[in-house]
């Protein structure tokens, strides 16, 4: 159909053949490169379930046109893990605390957890908040967000690392 | 579909003129919206993110360049912010720190929503906007770029490179109300940028009419109001910032829509501007600190 490209998704470059060159970043990544982490929600940037890092920023794949990725470095939710099967701090903070309800906004907050500790380590209330606003969550009321992303500092400031366990 | 990645303004505009019916994709927070939808479906498109000069800003004497591809978040960010605090304001209401991320100031002007929230801000900065396209190079200023909603003077196979804004010699201000603080397009907006160097006010105004709109008298009266001569401007007249909200509510010409009605636009219009030059200046002599 037309010609292929190549994305670098976690660390690995990985074609894609036969697409449609219109189709976005997060409709590849779940449909074409096995990576259904990120999720589809609104397709239009209001809810933020399919957070990605692009070249270390946090965007919403559904507004990335794919095709114009090509040389970019692009993490999804699955690229966090060290294993397959592990947490992250963050994971195990969102687990701990009772944060995932359905769970479908879960991985959007995990992408926009973990850019916010990176940047700032210890946040203030309000920069959680401002971090988490692009982030649509219908069941928990946040509560336990806010307490999850509380936790996670904790985790990091006592220096447990990246593989917290359980 | 064709997907063309130039890396440089000129392949730009040639790849432009090779495939007129091309769109021009910046952070995609308009387009791929359109597209995701179903609402548009380009036969190609051109996309911006890598030509470095678009990524680019400088400081050019007393003015600062902002390339069309410097997104929101860089706004915020590297002392851009220091040279223009005012499009700091307007970014960081932009939609969420993903869209901020994303979006650029390029893609605010081709977009060209009365809405936008860099553009009042540009408006009161008296800002050029830089052109690149078949014939060469021009610049427009601000309020002869946006003709309409969602129309600009661009001619085809025209593009924005860059604005050019004066560097801040003073306080400038960006407020807007929407229905909560995040993720939220303007019902009314307001930027008042003063200018210690020249002694001047500017002021613009978003979601107040058809075009991002001047408020040439009220910034004239709000010169005139301020002290210049203490260290930073000083408003005296208790009832000047009352005064300057009412003129600039008199310069914005609204609309009922499905966001707001017209009424309450013009009154909201004057409370931001107000707030935004009491704020802008120490308190009035008399008057408490609000």
């Amino acid at each position: 159909m037309t010609s292929p490209y190549v994305l670098t998704v976690n660390g690995t470059d990985r074609t894609v053949e036969d697409a449609w060159l219109g189709e976005s970043l997060l409709y590849v990544l779940r449909e074409r490169l096995g990576l259904p982490g990120s999720k589809a929600g609104c397709e239009q940037g209001e809810c933020g379930s399919c957070s990605v890092e692009l070249d270390g920023e946090l965007v919403c794949s559904c507004l990335v046109l794919s095709a114009s990725a090509v040389g970019t470095r692009i993490v999804t939710v699955e690229g966090l893990q060290p294993e397959r099967g592990e947490f992250t701090d963050v994971q195990q903070a969102f687990v701990d605390e009772g944060a995932v309800k359905c769970g479908f906004c879960t991985p959007g907050l995990i992408m926009a957890v973990h850019d916010l500790l990176d940047r700032r380590p210890e946040p203030s209330d309000l920069e959680v908040r401002e971090a988490i606003s692009g982030n649509l969550c219908r069941c928990t009321g946040y509560g336990r967000v806010f307490a999850a992303v509380e936790a996670a500092v904790a985790i990091r400031r006592a220096g447990s690392g990246v593989e917290a366990t359980t | 579909m064709d997907v063309t990645l130039p890396t440089t303004v000129d392949e730009a505009v040639s790849a432009r003129a090779d495939a007129p019916d091309a769109v021009l994709l910046a952070g995609g927070t308009d387009l791929m919206v359109a597209v995701n939808a179903g609402w548009l479906n380009p036969t190609a498109v051109i996309a911006l993110r890598s030509v470095a000069e678009l990524g680019q800003w400088r400081v050019d004497g007393d003015q600062l360049v902002v390339g069309a591809g410097v997104t929101y978040e860089r706004m915020l960010r590297e002392g851009l912010a220091a040279s223009s605090p005012g499009l700091a304001d307007a970014a960081r209401t932009v939609g969420s720190p993903q869209i901020r991320s994303a979006g650029t100031i390029g893609g605010n002007l081709g977009t060209a929503s009365p809405a936008g929230d860099t553009l009042p801000v540009l408006v009161a900065l008296g800002a050029m906007v830089e052109l690149a396209g078949p014939d060469g190079r021009r610049s427009l200023p601000m309020q002869e770029f946006t003709t309409g909603p969602k129309r600009t003077a661009l001619a085809p196979g025209e593009m924005i490179t860059a604005v050019r804004v004066p560097v801040a010699s003073g306080p400038q201000q960006y407020r807007k109300v929407g229905v909560r603080n995040a993720m939220v397009i303007a019902v009314a907006s307001v930027a008042v940028v003063l200018d210690g160097d020249r002694r001047s006010v500017g002021v613009g105004l978003g979601s107040v009419g058809p075009v991002p709109l001047a408020a040439p008298e009220a910034a004239v009266f709000a010169a005139d109001a301020v002290d210049w001569s203490a260290g930073g401007p000083v408003l005296h007249e208790v009832d000047a910032a009352v005064r300057f909200g009412e003129l600039v509510a008199a310069a914005s010409s609204p609309i009922d829509d499905h966001r707001s009605s017209a009424a309450y636009r013009r009154l909201a219009i004057g409370v931001l501007a107000e707030r935004c030059l009491r704020t802008a200046c120490a308190p009035a002599v008399g008057e408490d600190a609000a």
